[in-house]
């Protein structure tokens, strides 16, 4: 018995990186409003660099409210739809590089806004967190930053609508 | 009447992101604001359905919300978000554009407080609900 060799780094980057970016590509408004996501790992970073067509409030200024639900919304999508993807890439289940069958996103039931502080015309950032993943739902939290991660402009906290797998009866 | 119209049409060219989504003033008056934004494929969430995203309606009943806000009869001076809860009932259908009417139903000395409700062309099944808080200045000198 010889042992599986691992495979090379840079192909499990690639391999990741292409699932990312075809679960990002599948959604205009993501495009549309400019939102680009950094991974490390499985650890996503959800990036929205500034914009003038972002703003809200031109004599601040500061970004549009509605913008900032928007981002937080993506972030928290996203992150439950790439841990799904994830699960399945890691395990050999789906191969990521076809990105022919569209991946299909959880369904945001309600969605709050915590506007802690004006969003400022400079890049933003957030990360989600999972709180609670069941098979139908989930319940996610995020944090959203400029220039400081201890200093959130906004948070947020949602629940959402797992897809069921192909062929299930919940369907 | 024809002085609100204008300024409601200031109010959002004076909001690039709300020009960016294509929003425009049906209504306006006594703290009830309703605001358009017809569909665009540039804003679907859902490429396999041509669904708008959610964060598109949540921008729309957010402009509609903070406008029901500044035309309150006590007249603010300005607002802002303070916290929005969003509520989704269903998907917009694809191609039809969407409609948020705001009511501003409570002012306190310092916050605002909202309803808003977004529909698609079936106008007796709303798509999305929201409720919100919004910070309220007053001119100075105002009465409180």
């Amino acid at each position: 018995m010889t042992l599986k060799r691992p495979e090379p780094v840079q192909v499990i980057k690639q391999r990741r990186d292409a699932a990312l970016s075809g679960l990002l590509s599948g959604v205009p408004y993501i495009g549309y409003l400019g939102i680009t996501f950094d991974r490390r790992g499985d650890e996503l970073t959800a990036i929205l660099p500034f914009d003038e067509k972002l703003i809200g409030n031109p004599s601040i200024p500061a970004l549009h409210g509605g913008v900032t639900a928007a981002f937080l919304e993506v972030a928290a999508i996203i992150e439950l739809a790439w841990g799904t993807l994830w699960d399945a890439m890691e395990s050999g289940q789906t191969d990521t590089s076809a990105a022919t069958a569209p991946i299909r996103l959880p369904k945001t039931i309600d969605f709050t806004v915590d506007y802690l502080r004006a969003g400022l015309p400079r890049d933003a950032y957030a990360r989600a967190r999972i709180n609670r993943s069941g098979r139908r739902y989930a319940s996610v939290h995020v944090e959203a930053w400029q220039d400081n991660r201890a200093r959130l402009f906004a948070q947020g906290t949602g629940h959402f609508l797992m897809p069921q797998p192909p062929g299930s009866p919940a369907e | 009447m024809t002085d609100l119209i204008r300024i409601a049409r200031q109010f959002i060219e004076a909001i690039p992101h709300a020009r960016a989504l294509g929003m425009q003033f049906e209504s306006l008056g006594d703290g009830k604001a309703a605001i358009s934004m017809p569909y665009d494929p540039r804003f679907v969430g859902d490429p396999t359905t041509g669904v708008i995203h959610g964060g598109a309606v949540s921008a729309l009943m957010d402009t509609a919300s903070g406008a029901a806000v500044m035309c309150h009869p006590t007249a603010p001076a300005s607002t802002a978000t303070l916290d929005l809860r969003i509520d989704y009932f269903r998907a917009a259908t694809p191609g039809q554009a969407i409609l948020a009417r705001a009511e501003c139903y409570h002012v306190t000395r310092s916050v605002a407080f909202v309803r808003v409700t977004a529909t698609d062309a079936d106008e007796s099944r709303p798509v999305a609900a929201a409720t919100g808080a919004f910070t309220l200045d007053r001119h100075k000198g105002a009465t409180p």
